[in-house]
Protein backbone atom coordinates (compact mmCIF):
# COMPACT_ATOMS: atom_id res chain seq x y z
CA UNK A 1 0.00 0.00 0.00
CA UNK A 2 1.35 3.40 -0.83
CA UNK A 3 0.04 6.73 0.25
CA UNK A 4 -0.74 9.30 -2.44
CA UNK A 5 2.45 10.88 -3.70
CA UNK A 6 2.83 14.46 -2.56
CA UNK A 7 6.13 16.41 -2.70
CA UNK A 8 8.31 15.57 0.26
CA UNK A 9 9.23 19.21 0.83
CA UNK A 10 6.10 19.82 2.84
CA UNK A 11 5.83 16.95 5.28
CA UNK A 12 3.38 18.71 7.61
CA UNK A 13 1.06 19.58 4.75
CA UNK A 14 1.13 16.03 3.44
CA UNK A 15 0.32 14.59 6.81
CA UNK A 16 -2.65 16.80 7.46
CA UNK A 17 -4.01 16.42 3.95
CA UNK A 18 -3.84 12.64 4.18
CA UNK A 19 -5.25 12.73 7.68
CA UNK A 20 -8.17 14.83 6.64
CA UNK A 21 -9.03 12.77 3.61
CA UNK A 22 -7.97 9.29 4.49
CA UNK A 23 -11.43 8.14 5.48
CA UNK A 24 -12.65 9.15 2.05
CA UNK A 25 -9.66 7.84 0.11
CA UNK A 26 -8.87 4.64 1.96
CA UNK A 27 -11.75 2.58 0.55
CA UNK A 28 -10.69 3.38 -3.00
CA UNK A 29 -7.09 2.49 -2.27
CA UNK A 30 -8.18 -0.85 -0.88
CA UNK A 31 -10.59 -1.47 -3.72
CA UNK A 32 -8.26 -0.47 -6.56
CA UNK A 33 -6.63 -3.87 -7.25
CA UNK A 34 -9.92 -5.75 -6.93
CA UNK A 35 -11.85 -3.41 -9.16
CA UNK A 36 -9.05 -3.32 -11.73
CA UNK A 37 -8.72 -7.09 -12.01
CA UNK A 38 -12.43 -7.70 -11.99
CA UNK A 39 -13.10 -5.03 -14.59
CA UNK A 40 -10.40 -6.28 -16.94
CA UNK A 41 -11.22 -9.97 -16.74
CA UNK A 42 -14.95 -10.07 -15.99
CA UNK A 43 -16.93 -6.88 -16.51
CA UNK A 44 -15.40 -5.60 -19.73
CA UNK A 45 -15.35 -9.06 -21.39
CA UNK A 46 -19.11 -9.35 -20.87
CA UNK A 47 -19.66 -6.25 -23.01
CA UNK A 48 -17.02 -7.35 -25.50
CA UNK A 49 -18.83 -10.65 -25.92
CA UNK A 50 -22.13 -8.89 -26.50
CA UNK A 51 -20.36 -6.78 -29.10
CA UNK A 52 -18.73 -9.78 -30.80
CA UNK A 53 -22.13 -11.46 -31.08
CA UNK A 54 -23.03 -8.89 -33.76
CA UNK A 55 -20.06 -9.82 -35.93
CA UNK A 56 -19.01 -12.65 -38.15
CA UNK A 57 -15.52 -13.48 -36.96
CA UNK A 58 -13.18 -16.46 -37.12
CA UNK A 59 -11.05 -15.15 -34.26
CA UNK A 60 -8.10 -14.17 -36.44
CA UNK A 61 -9.06 -12.21 -39.55
CA UNK A 62 -11.27 -9.19 -40.09
CA UNK A 63 -14.57 -8.92 -38.30
CA UNK A 64 -17.63 -8.32 -40.42
CA UNK A 65 -20.61 -6.55 -38.91
CA UNK A 66 -23.67 -8.70 -39.44
CA UNK A 67 -26.13 -7.05 -37.09
CA UNK A 68 -28.57 -9.52 -35.56
CA UNK A 69 -27.82 -12.22 -38.14
CA UNK A 70 -26.25 -14.55 -35.58
CA UNK A 71 -29.39 -14.38 -33.46
CA UNK A 72 -31.63 -14.90 -36.47
CA UNK A 73 -29.58 -17.96 -37.36
CA UNK A 74 -29.99 -19.27 -33.81
CA UNK A 75 -33.75 -19.19 -34.23
CA UNK A 76 -33.47 -21.75 -36.99
CA UNK A 77 -30.70 -23.85 -35.50
CA UNK A 78 -31.92 -27.22 -34.38
CA UNK A 79 -28.76 -27.84 -32.34
CA UNK A 80 -29.51 -24.65 -30.43
CA UNK A 81 -32.96 -25.91 -29.48
CA UNK A 82 -31.57 -29.28 -28.47
CA UNK A 83 -29.08 -27.50 -26.21
CA UNK A 84 -31.76 -25.23 -24.78
CA UNK A 85 -34.03 -28.18 -24.10
CA UNK A 86 -31.21 -30.02 -22.39
CA UNK A 87 -30.49 -26.96 -20.28
CA UNK A 88 -34.09 -27.01 -19.10
CA UNK A 89 -33.84 -30.72 -18.28
CA UNK A 90 -30.63 -30.05 -16.35
CA UNK A 91 -32.23 -27.21 -14.42
CA UNK A 92 -35.27 -29.24 -13.44
CA UNK A 93 -33.57 -32.52 -12.59
CA UNK A 94 -30.59 -30.92 -10.88
CA UNK A 95 -33.04 -29.57 -8.32
CA UNK A 96 -33.41 -33.15 -7.08
CA UNK A 97 -30.06 -32.61 -5.37
CA UNK A 98 -31.82 -30.43 -2.81
CA UNK A 99 -34.35 -32.95 -1.39
CA UNK A 100 -31.78 -35.72 -1.77
CA UNK A 101 -29.23 -33.67 0.11
CA UNK A 102 -31.77 -32.95 2.83
CA UNK A 103 -32.58 -36.65 3.06
CA UNK A 104 -28.94 -37.63 3.49
CA UNK A 105 -28.42 -34.83 6.00
CA UNK A 106 -31.37 -36.06 8.09
CA UNK A 107 -30.01 -39.57 7.92
CA UNK A 108 -26.59 -38.46 9.16
CA UNK A 109 -27.73 -35.94 11.74
CA UNK A 110 -27.10 -38.24 14.70
CA UNK A 111 -24.49 -38.42 17.39
CA UNK A 112 -23.16 -41.94 17.18
CA UNK A 113 -19.56 -43.06 17.21
CA UNK A 114 -17.61 -42.11 14.13
CA UNK A 115 -20.40 -40.02 12.63
CA UNK A 116 -17.99 -37.22 11.82
CA UNK A 117 -16.00 -39.50 9.56
CA UNK A 118 -19.21 -40.68 7.91
CA UNK A 119 -20.21 -37.10 7.25
CA UNK A 120 -16.91 -36.23 5.62
CA UNK A 121 -16.86 -39.41 3.54
CA UNK A 122 -20.36 -38.66 2.29
CA UNK A 123 -19.11 -35.25 1.29
CA UNK A 124 -16.25 -36.75 -0.68
CA UNK A 125 -17.75 -36.59 -4.19
CA UNK A 126 -17.90 -32.81 -4.02
CA UNK A 127 -14.18 -32.45 -3.34
CA UNK A 128 -13.18 -34.45 -6.39
CA UNK A 129 -12.82 -32.86 -9.79
CA UNK A 130 -15.75 -33.24 -12.17
CA UNK A 131 -13.28 -34.68 -14.65
CA UNK A 132 -12.76 -37.61 -12.30
CA UNK A 133 -16.48 -37.89 -11.60
CA UNK A 134 -17.11 -37.97 -15.33
CA UNK A 135 -14.53 -40.70 -15.94
CA UNK A 136 -15.88 -42.76 -13.07
CA UNK A 137 -19.45 -42.59 -14.31
CA UNK A 138 -18.55 -43.13 -17.97
CA UNK A 139 -17.05 -46.33 -16.81
CA UNK A 140 -19.95 -47.19 -14.51
CA UNK A 141 -22.29 -46.93 -17.53
CA UNK A 142 -20.08 -48.92 -19.88
CA UNK A 143 -22.30 -51.46 -21.69
CA UNK A 144 -19.87 -54.37 -21.64
CA UNK A 145 -18.32 -54.24 -18.18
CA UNK A 146 -19.85 -51.27 -16.33
CA UNK A 147 -21.24 -52.01 -12.91
CA UNK A 148 -24.66 -50.66 -13.80
CA UNK A 149 -25.13 -53.12 -16.63
CA UNK A 150 -23.76 -55.99 -14.59
CA UNK A 151 -26.35 -55.15 -11.94
CA UNK A 152 -29.08 -54.90 -14.58
CA UNK A 153 -27.98 -58.29 -15.84
CA UNK A 154 -28.86 -59.84 -12.47
CA UNK A 155 -32.46 -58.87 -13.13
CA UNK A 156 -32.28 -60.21 -16.67
CA UNK A 157 -32.26 -56.78 -18.27
CA UNK A 158 -30.26 -56.32 -21.43
CA UNK A 159 -27.30 -53.93 -21.15
CA UNK A 160 -28.11 -50.30 -21.93
CA UNK A 161 -25.42 -48.12 -23.51
CA UNK A 162 -26.57 -45.05 -21.63
CA UNK A 163 -24.00 -42.67 -23.07
CA UNK A 164 -24.50 -43.84 -26.65
CA UNK A 165 -28.27 -43.52 -26.53
CA UNK A 166 -29.81 -40.23 -27.61
CA UNK A 167 -32.76 -40.64 -25.27
CA UNK A 168 -30.83 -41.52 -22.12
CA UNK A 169 -27.56 -39.70 -22.47
CA UNK A 170 -28.55 -36.39 -20.86
CA UNK A 171 -30.18 -38.17 -17.94
CA UNK A 172 -27.10 -40.30 -17.50
CA UNK A 173 -24.86 -37.26 -17.29
CA UNK A 174 -27.23 -35.46 -14.93
CA UNK A 175 -27.19 -38.48 -12.63
CA UNK A 176 -23.42 -38.19 -12.51
CA UNK A 177 -23.73 -34.48 -11.73
CA UNK A 178 -26.25 -35.13 -8.98
CA UNK A 179 -23.71 -37.16 -7.08
CA UNK A 180 -21.41 -34.25 -6.06
CA UNK A 181 -24.27 -31.77 -6.00
CA UNK A 182 -26.23 -33.86 -3.48
CA UNK A 183 -23.13 -33.95 -1.31
CA UNK A 184 -22.95 -30.17 -1.45
CA UNK A 185 -26.61 -29.73 -0.49
CA UNK A 186 -26.14 -32.30 2.28
CA UNK A 187 -23.37 -30.29 3.89
CA UNK A 188 -25.47 -27.11 3.68
CA UNK A 189 -28.36 -28.85 5.41
CA UNK A 190 -26.15 -30.48 8.04
CA UNK A 191 -24.90 -27.05 9.00
CA UNK A 192 -28.44 -25.72 8.94
CA UNK A 193 -29.74 -28.56 11.12
CA UNK A 194 -27.04 -27.81 13.66
CA UNK A 195 -28.44 -24.35 14.12
CA UNK A 196 -32.10 -25.33 14.46
CA UNK A 197 -33.51 -24.04 17.72
CA UNK A 198 -33.86 -27.07 20.06
CA UNK A 199 -36.48 -25.36 22.22
CA UNK A 200 -38.84 -25.00 19.29
CA UNK A 201 -38.49 -28.69 18.54
CA UNK A 202 -39.19 -29.62 22.14
CA UNK A 203 -42.22 -27.33 22.20
CA UNK A 204 -43.52 -28.86 18.99
CA UNK A 205 -42.95 -32.36 20.34
CA UNK A 206 -44.96 -31.50 23.45
CA UNK A 207 -47.75 -30.56 21.07
CA UNK A 208 -47.44 -34.04 19.64
CA UNK A 209 -45.93 -32.99 16.35
CA UNK A 210 -43.60 -35.55 14.87
CA UNK A 211 -42.13 -37.04 11.74
CA UNK A 212 -43.02 -35.40 8.46
CA UNK A 213 -45.29 -32.85 10.08
CA UNK A 214 -42.57 -31.66 12.44
CA UNK A 215 -40.16 -31.50 9.53
CA UNK A 216 -42.51 -29.52 7.34
CA UNK A 217 -43.89 -27.01 9.83
CA UNK A 218 -41.04 -26.54 12.28
CA UNK A 219 -37.74 -27.66 10.80
CA UNK A 220 -37.96 -26.60 7.16
CA UNK A 221 -38.91 -22.99 7.90
CA UNK A 222 -35.79 -22.75 10.06
CA UNK A 223 -33.71 -24.26 7.29
CA UNK A 224 -34.76 -21.57 4.86
CA UNK A 225 -31.31 -19.91 4.62
CA UNK A 226 -29.73 -23.28 3.82
CA UNK A 227 -32.40 -24.01 1.21
CA UNK A 228 -31.85 -20.63 -0.36
CA UNK A 229 -28.10 -21.19 -0.76
CA UNK A 230 -28.76 -24.73 -1.99
CA UNK A 231 -31.12 -23.44 -4.70
CA UNK A 232 -28.64 -20.76 -5.76
CA UNK A 233 -25.65 -23.09 -6.07
CA UNK A 234 -27.73 -25.78 -7.77
CA UNK A 235 -29.14 -23.44 -10.40
CA UNK A 236 -25.70 -22.04 -11.12
CA UNK A 237 -24.26 -25.54 -11.21
CA UNK A 238 -26.94 -26.72 -13.65
CA UNK A 239 -26.42 -23.80 -16.01
CA UNK A 240 -22.63 -24.15 -15.81
CA UNK A 241 -22.69 -27.85 -16.70
CA UNK A 242 -19.84 -28.28 -19.11
CA UNK A 243 -17.11 -30.46 -17.64
CA UNK A 244 -19.16 -33.63 -17.35
CA UNK A 245 -20.52 -33.35 -20.88
CA UNK A 246 -17.09 -32.70 -22.30
CA UNK A 247 -15.59 -35.67 -20.47
CA UNK A 248 -18.38 -38.19 -20.79
CA UNK A 249 -19.72 -37.69 -24.32
CA UNK A 250 -18.21 -34.62 -25.96
CA UNK A 251 -21.76 -33.55 -26.71
CA UNK A 252 -22.65 -36.78 -28.46
CA UNK A 253 -24.12 -38.98 -29.66
CA UNK A 254 -24.86 -36.69 -32.61
CA UNK A 255 -24.93 -33.63 -30.42
CA UNK A 256 -27.84 -34.92 -28.35
CA UNK A 257 -26.22 -34.21 -24.98
CA UNK A 258 -25.12 -30.65 -25.72
CA UNK A 259 -26.15 -27.79 -23.48
CA UNK A 260 -25.75 -24.12 -24.31
CA UNK A 261 -22.43 -23.85 -22.48
CA UNK A 262 -21.03 -26.77 -24.43
CA UNK A 263 -22.51 -25.79 -27.78
CA UNK A 264 -21.02 -22.33 -27.42
CA UNK A 265 -17.56 -23.77 -26.83
CA UNK A 266 -17.97 -26.10 -29.78
CA UNK A 267 -18.93 -23.26 -32.10
CA UNK A 268 -16.27 -20.87 -30.90
CA UNK A 269 -13.34 -23.22 -31.16
CA UNK A 270 -13.25 -26.83 -32.01
CA UNK A 271 -12.94 -28.94 -35.07
CA UNK A 272 -16.19 -27.43 -36.30
CA UNK A 273 -14.41 -24.18 -36.99
CA UNK A 274 -13.91 -20.91 -35.19
CA UNK A 275 -17.21 -19.07 -35.22
CA UNK A 276 -16.61 -16.55 -32.48
CA UNK A 277 -19.56 -14.33 -33.34
CA UNK A 278 -22.04 -17.17 -33.39
CA UNK A 279 -20.56 -18.62 -30.22
CA UNK A 280 -20.80 -15.25 -28.53
CA UNK A 281 -24.48 -15.03 -29.47
CA UNK A 282 -25.10 -18.39 -27.77
CA UNK A 283 -23.19 -17.15 -24.73
CA UNK A 284 -25.34 -14.04 -24.61
CA UNK A 285 -28.50 -16.15 -24.55
CA UNK A 286 -27.06 -18.23 -21.70
CA UNK A 287 -26.01 -15.05 -19.92
CA UNK A 288 -29.54 -13.63 -20.17
CA UNK A 289 -31.01 -16.81 -18.67
CA UNK A 290 -28.49 -16.60 -15.85
CA UNK A 291 -29.24 -12.90 -15.37
CA UNK A 292 -32.79 -13.79 -14.33
CA UNK A 293 -31.37 -15.74 -11.40
CA UNK A 294 -28.63 -13.25 -10.63
CA UNK A 295 -31.17 -10.45 -10.46
CA UNK A 296 -33.36 -12.47 -8.13
CA UNK A 297 -30.40 -13.22 -5.90
CA UNK A 298 -29.29 -9.60 -5.80
CA UNK A 299 -32.84 -8.50 -5.04
CA UNK A 300 -32.93 -10.75 -2.01
CA UNK A 301 -29.50 -9.57 -0.87
CA UNK A 302 -30.65 -5.98 -1.29
CA UNK A 303 -33.67 -6.56 0.92
CA UNK A 304 -31.50 -8.28 3.54
CA UNK A 305 -29.05 -5.39 3.48
CA UNK A 306 -31.80 -2.87 3.93
CA UNK A 307 -33.18 -5.02 6.72
CA UNK A 308 -36.73 -5.56 5.54
CA UNK B 1 -32.31 -32.18 17.70
CA UNK B 2 -34.07 -33.40 14.61
CA UNK B 3 -34.57 -36.17 13.75
CA UNK B 4 -35.00 -37.83 17.15
CA UNK B 5 -31.62 -38.99 18.46
CA UNK B 6 -31.22 -42.66 17.72
CA UNK B 7 -30.30 -43.32 21.34
CA UNK B 8 -33.88 -42.54 22.33
CA UNK B 9 -35.31 -45.03 19.84
CA UNK B 10 -35.92 -48.73 20.31
CA UNK B 11 -33.04 -51.19 20.37
CA UNK B 12 -34.15 -52.53 16.98
CA UNK B 13 -34.03 -49.09 15.43
CA UNK B 14 -30.56 -48.57 16.84
CA UNK B 15 -29.28 -51.79 15.36
CA UNK B 16 -30.87 -51.03 12.00
CA UNK B 17 -29.21 -47.63 12.00
CA UNK B 18 -25.83 -49.07 12.87
CA UNK B 19 -26.06 -51.48 9.96
CA UNK B 20 -27.58 -48.99 7.53
CA UNK B 21 -24.84 -46.42 8.06
CA UNK B 22 -21.89 -48.36 6.62
CA UNK B 23 -24.05 -49.97 3.94
CA UNK B 24 -25.26 -46.57 2.76
CA UNK B 25 -21.71 -45.27 2.74
CA UNK B 26 -20.47 -48.15 0.62
CA UNK B 27 -23.29 -47.68 -1.89
CA UNK B 28 -22.67 -43.94 -1.96
CA UNK B 29 -18.97 -44.33 -2.61
CA UNK B 30 -19.22 -47.44 -4.78
CA UNK B 31 -17.97 -45.70 -7.92
CA UNK B 32 -14.92 -44.47 -6.05
CA UNK B 33 -14.23 -47.77 -4.38
CA UNK B 34 -14.34 -49.39 -7.79
CA UNK B 35 -11.84 -46.90 -9.14
CA UNK B 36 -9.51 -47.42 -6.20
CA UNK B 37 -9.68 -51.19 -6.65
CA UNK B 38 -9.16 -50.96 -10.39
CA UNK B 39 -6.12 -48.79 -9.95
CA UNK B 40 -4.29 -51.73 -8.35
CA UNK B 41 -5.37 -54.36 -10.85
CA UNK B 42 -3.05 -55.91 -13.38
CA UNK B 43 -3.38 -55.41 -17.11
CA UNK B 44 -4.29 -59.09 -17.30
CA UNK B 45 -7.35 -58.52 -15.14
CA UNK B 46 -8.46 -55.72 -17.41
CA UNK B 47 -8.18 -57.73 -20.60
CA UNK B 48 -9.87 -60.71 -18.95
CA UNK B 49 -12.77 -58.46 -17.99
CA UNK B 50 -12.23 -58.96 -14.28
CA UNK B 51 -13.44 -55.53 -13.23
CA UNK B 52 -15.53 -56.28 -10.23
CA UNK B 53 -14.14 -59.50 -8.84
CA UNK B 54 -11.20 -59.81 -6.50
CA UNK B 55 -7.98 -58.59 -8.22
CA UNK B 56 -5.81 -61.51 -9.33
CA UNK B 57 -2.80 -59.56 -8.09
CA UNK B 58 -2.18 -56.24 -6.39
CA UNK B 59 -0.18 -53.99 -8.66
CA UNK B 60 -0.27 -50.86 -6.57
CA UNK B 61 3.35 -49.89 -7.11
CA UNK B 62 3.55 -51.06 -10.71
CA UNK B 63 0.52 -49.11 -11.86
CA UNK B 64 1.32 -45.91 -10.06
CA UNK B 65 4.95 -46.01 -11.13
CA UNK B 66 3.82 -46.74 -14.67
CA UNK B 67 1.69 -43.61 -14.97
CA UNK B 68 4.50 -41.44 -13.70
CA UNK B 69 7.05 -43.04 -16.01
CA UNK B 70 5.02 -43.45 -19.16
CA UNK B 71 3.04 -40.22 -19.09
CA UNK B 72 3.69 -36.58 -18.22
CA UNK B 73 1.33 -36.83 -15.23
CA UNK B 74 4.05 -35.50 -12.92
CA UNK B 75 4.33 -32.42 -15.11
CA UNK B 76 0.55 -32.00 -15.12
CA UNK B 77 0.48 -32.12 -11.34
CA UNK B 78 3.30 -29.60 -11.12
CA UNK B 79 1.43 -27.31 -13.51
CA UNK B 80 -1.67 -27.58 -11.35
CA UNK B 81 0.30 -26.42 -8.34
CA UNK B 82 1.85 -23.60 -10.34
CA UNK B 83 -1.60 -22.32 -11.22
CA UNK B 84 -3.36 -23.05 -7.96
CA UNK B 85 -0.99 -21.66 -5.34
CA UNK B 86 -0.51 -18.17 -6.85
CA UNK B 87 -4.25 -17.99 -7.43
CA UNK B 88 -5.01 -18.75 -3.80
CA UNK B 89 -2.55 -16.11 -2.60
CA UNK B 90 -3.60 -13.50 -5.15
CA UNK B 91 -7.35 -13.90 -4.82
CA UNK B 92 -7.26 -13.96 -1.03
CA UNK B 93 -4.97 -10.91 -0.82
CA UNK B 94 -7.06 -8.84 -3.21
CA UNK B 95 -10.33 -9.78 -1.60
CA UNK B 96 -9.07 -9.04 1.93
CA UNK B 97 -8.61 -5.47 0.83
CA UNK B 98 -11.77 -5.07 -1.22
CA UNK B 99 -13.82 -6.91 1.41
CA UNK B 100 -12.41 -4.61 4.08
CA UNK B 101 -13.25 -1.52 2.03
CA UNK B 102 -16.81 -2.66 1.36
CA UNK B 103 -17.47 -3.73 4.94
CA UNK B 104 -15.98 -0.83 6.86
CA UNK B 105 -16.59 2.33 4.84
CA UNK B 106 -19.79 4.05 3.95
CA UNK B 107 -19.47 5.69 0.57
CA UNK B 108 -21.52 6.26 -2.51
CA UNK B 109 -21.63 3.22 -4.72
CA UNK B 110 -20.60 0.78 -1.99
CA UNK B 111 -23.58 -1.52 -2.43
CA UNK B 112 -23.38 -1.17 -6.20
CA UNK B 113 -19.75 -2.31 -6.25
CA UNK B 114 -20.56 -5.14 -3.88
CA UNK B 115 -23.35 -6.32 -6.16
CA UNK B 116 -21.03 -6.06 -9.13
CA UNK B 117 -18.66 -8.52 -7.47
CA UNK B 118 -21.50 -10.89 -6.64
CA UNK B 119 -23.11 -10.74 -10.06
CA UNK B 120 -19.77 -11.23 -11.81
CA UNK B 121 -19.14 -14.30 -9.74
CA UNK B 122 -22.28 -15.94 -11.14
CA UNK B 123 -21.95 -15.18 -14.85
CA UNK B 124 -21.58 -18.14 -17.20
CA UNK B 125 -17.94 -18.71 -18.15
CA UNK B 126 -18.81 -18.78 -21.83
CA UNK B 127 -19.64 -15.10 -21.95
CA UNK B 128 -16.07 -14.37 -20.87
CA UNK B 129 -14.38 -17.03 -22.93
CA UNK B 130 -13.64 -15.35 -26.25
CA UNK B 131 -12.53 -11.93 -24.90
CA UNK B 132 -10.46 -13.44 -22.08
CA UNK B 133 -8.71 -15.75 -24.52
CA UNK B 134 -7.98 -12.81 -26.81
CA UNK B 135 -6.71 -10.70 -23.94
CA UNK B 136 -4.46 -13.49 -22.76
CA UNK B 137 -3.12 -13.93 -26.30
CA UNK B 138 -2.52 -10.19 -26.62
CA UNK B 139 -0.64 -10.13 -23.33
CA UNK B 140 1.56 -12.97 -24.58
CA UNK B 141 0.35 -15.15 -21.75
CA UNK B 142 -1.52 -17.77 -23.70
CA UNK B 143 -0.45 -21.25 -22.67
CA UNK B 144 1.39 -20.11 -19.54
CA UNK B 145 0.58 -20.92 -15.96
CA UNK B 146 0.55 -17.23 -15.02
CA UNK B 147 -1.91 -16.34 -17.77
CA UNK B 148 -4.30 -18.91 -16.35
CA UNK B 149 -3.58 -17.91 -12.75
CA UNK B 150 -4.19 -14.23 -13.50
CA UNK B 151 -7.63 -14.93 -14.86
CA UNK B 152 -8.48 -17.16 -11.91
CA UNK B 153 -7.36 -14.48 -9.46
CA UNK B 154 -9.61 -11.93 -11.12
CA UNK B 155 -12.61 -14.20 -11.36
CA UNK B 156 -12.32 -15.62 -7.84
CA UNK B 157 -12.03 -12.06 -6.51
CA UNK B 158 -15.82 -11.91 -6.90
CA UNK B 159 -16.65 -14.79 -4.61
CA UNK B 160 -13.82 -13.98 -2.20
CA UNK B 161 -14.89 -10.38 -1.83
CA UNK B 162 -18.45 -11.46 -1.03
CA UNK B 163 -17.06 -13.84 1.56
CA UNK B 164 -14.60 -11.41 3.17
CA UNK B 165 -17.00 -8.51 3.20
CA UNK B 166 -19.63 -10.51 5.06
CA UNK B 167 -17.04 -11.83 7.48
CA UNK B 168 -15.62 -8.41 8.32
CA UNK B 169 -19.10 -6.96 8.58
CA UNK B 170 -19.78 -9.39 11.42
CA UNK B 171 -16.71 -8.25 13.41
CA UNK B 172 -17.31 -5.74 16.23
CA UNK B 173 -17.13 -2.33 14.61
CA UNK B 174 -16.22 -0.71 17.97
CA UNK B 175 -12.67 -2.02 17.54
CA UNK B 176 -12.20 0.06 14.43
CA UNK B 177 -13.81 3.11 15.97
CA UNK B 178 -11.62 2.85 19.04
CA UNK B 179 -8.53 2.65 16.86
CA UNK B 180 -9.65 5.70 14.92
CA UNK B 181 -10.09 7.67 18.13
CA UNK B 182 -6.51 6.76 18.99
CA UNK B 183 -5.48 8.35 15.69
CA UNK B 184 -4.33 5.19 14.01
CA UNK B 185 -4.26 5.43 10.23
CA UNK B 186 -6.71 3.43 8.15
CA UNK B 187 -3.99 1.31 6.61
CA UNK B 188 -2.63 0.39 10.03
CA UNK B 189 -6.15 -0.42 11.19
CA UNK B 190 -6.49 -2.83 8.30
CA UNK B 191 -3.12 -4.42 8.98
CA UNK B 192 -2.98 -4.50 12.76
CA UNK B 193 -6.61 -4.54 13.89
CA UNK B 194 -8.70 -6.28 11.25
CA UNK B 195 -6.31 -8.68 9.52
CA UNK B 196 -5.41 -10.64 12.69
CA UNK B 197 -9.10 -11.22 13.30
CA UNK B 198 -9.58 -12.58 9.79
CA UNK B 199 -7.48 -15.72 10.25
CA UNK B 200 -10.43 -18.16 10.19
CA UNK B 201 -11.78 -16.53 7.03
CA UNK B 202 -8.34 -16.64 5.41
CA UNK B 203 -8.02 -20.34 6.15
CA UNK B 204 -11.53 -21.16 4.96
CA UNK B 205 -11.18 -19.21 1.76
CA UNK B 206 -7.74 -20.62 0.98
CA UNK B 207 -8.87 -24.25 1.11
CA UNK B 208 -12.01 -23.50 -0.89
CA UNK B 209 -10.17 -21.65 -3.63
CA UNK B 210 -7.49 -24.32 -3.72
CA UNK B 211 -10.13 -26.96 -4.42
CA UNK B 212 -12.03 -24.86 -6.94
CA UNK B 213 -8.95 -23.99 -8.95
CA UNK B 214 -7.40 -27.42 -8.75
CA UNK B 215 -10.60 -28.89 -10.15
CA UNK B 216 -11.06 -26.28 -12.86
CA UNK B 217 -11.25 -27.87 -16.27
CA UNK B 218 -12.94 -25.36 -18.52
CA UNK B 219 -10.41 -22.54 -18.30
CA UNK B 220 -7.55 -24.97 -18.45
CA UNK B 221 -8.73 -26.07 -21.88
CA UNK B 222 -9.42 -22.51 -23.03
CA UNK B 223 -6.16 -20.90 -21.94
CA UNK B 224 -3.60 -23.69 -22.16
CA UNK B 225 -2.66 -26.56 -24.42
CA UNK B 226 -0.04 -29.27 -24.40
CA UNK B 227 1.49 -31.27 -21.60
CA UNK B 228 4.10 -28.72 -20.57
CA UNK B 229 1.54 -26.18 -19.36
CA UNK B 230 -1.80 -27.89 -18.85
CA UNK B 231 -3.00 -28.72 -15.36
CA UNK B 232 -4.00 -32.21 -14.30
CA UNK B 233 -7.73 -31.90 -15.10
CA UNK B 234 -7.07 -31.15 -18.74
CA UNK B 235 -4.20 -33.62 -18.70
CA UNK B 236 -6.42 -36.41 -17.46
CA UNK B 237 -8.77 -35.77 -20.34
CA UNK B 238 -6.05 -36.20 -22.94
CA UNK B 239 -4.53 -39.18 -21.13
CA UNK B 240 -7.95 -40.79 -21.16
CA UNK B 241 -7.85 -40.52 -24.94
CA UNK B 242 -4.44 -42.20 -25.07
CA UNK B 243 -5.17 -44.96 -22.61
CA UNK B 244 -8.09 -46.49 -24.41
CA UNK B 245 -9.21 -49.48 -22.37
CA UNK B 246 -6.20 -49.26 -20.03
CA UNK B 247 -8.61 -48.71 -17.17
CA UNK B 248 -6.14 -49.58 -14.47
CA UNK B 249 -4.02 -46.62 -15.60
CA UNK B 250 -6.98 -44.26 -16.03
CA UNK B 251 -8.05 -45.15 -12.49
CA UNK B 252 -4.61 -44.62 -11.04
CA UNK B 253 -4.41 -41.26 -12.82
CA UNK B 254 -7.81 -40.25 -11.47
CA UNK B 255 -6.77 -41.11 -7.95
CA UNK B 256 -3.56 -39.12 -8.25
CA UNK B 257 -5.50 -36.12 -9.64
CA UNK B 258 -8.05 -36.28 -6.84
CA UNK B 259 -5.54 -36.66 -4.05
CA UNK B 260 -4.39 -33.07 -3.37
CA UNK B 261 -7.86 -31.54 -2.89
CA UNK B 262 -8.94 -34.58 -0.90
CA UNK B 263 -5.95 -34.24 1.43
CA UNK B 264 -6.60 -30.53 1.70
CA UNK B 265 -10.19 -31.24 2.64
CA UNK B 266 -9.28 -33.75 5.33
CA UNK B 267 -6.56 -31.60 6.83
CA UNK B 268 -8.63 -28.43 6.88
CA UNK B 269 -12.08 -29.92 7.13
CA UNK B 270 -13.50 -27.52 9.67
CA UNK B 271 -12.40 -24.48 7.68
CA UNK B 272 -13.55 -25.98 4.42
CA UNK B 273 -17.07 -26.58 5.65
CA UNK B 274 -17.21 -23.23 7.41
CA UNK B 275 -16.34 -21.58 4.12
CA UNK B 276 -18.75 -23.57 2.04
CA UNK B 277 -21.71 -23.13 4.31
CA UNK B 278 -21.28 -19.44 4.90
CA UNK B 279 -24.77 -18.04 4.77
CA UNK B 280 -26.47 -21.39 5.29
CA UNK B 281 -27.17 -20.32 8.84
CA UNK B 282 -28.55 -16.98 9.82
Amino acid sequence: MTAPIVPDTHPPLRRSWWKENQQRLAPWLFLAPGIFMFAVYVIIPIFQSINISFYDWDGLGERTWVGADNYVELMDDEAFYTSLKNNVIWLVLYMLAIPMGLFVALFLNQTVRGIRIYKSLFFFPFVISQVVVGLVFAWFYDPSYGLMNIALGWFGIEPIAVLANEDYVTYGIIAAGLWPQTAYCMILYLTGLNAVDPEQIEAARLDNAKGAKLLWYVILPQLRPATFIAVVVTVIGALRSFDLISIMTDGGPWGSSRVLAFYMYEQAFSEYGFRMGYGAAIAVVLFLIMMVYITGFLWKMYRDEKGY
Amino acid sequence: MFPTPIQKRSAVAQTVYKVALPVALIVWLLPLIAVALTSVRSAGDITAGNYWGWPSSFNLLENYTAIFQQTPIGQYILNSFKVTIPTVIGAVAISCMSGFALAVYKFKGNLLLFFMFIAGNFVPFQILMVPVRDLTLDLGMYNTWYGLALFHIAFQAGFCTLFMRNFIKALPFELIEAARVEGISEIRIFWFVVLPLMKPALAALSVLIFTFIWNDYFWATVLTQGADQQPITAGLYSLNGQWVAAWHLVSAGSIVAALPPVLMFFLMQRHFIAGLTLGAVK
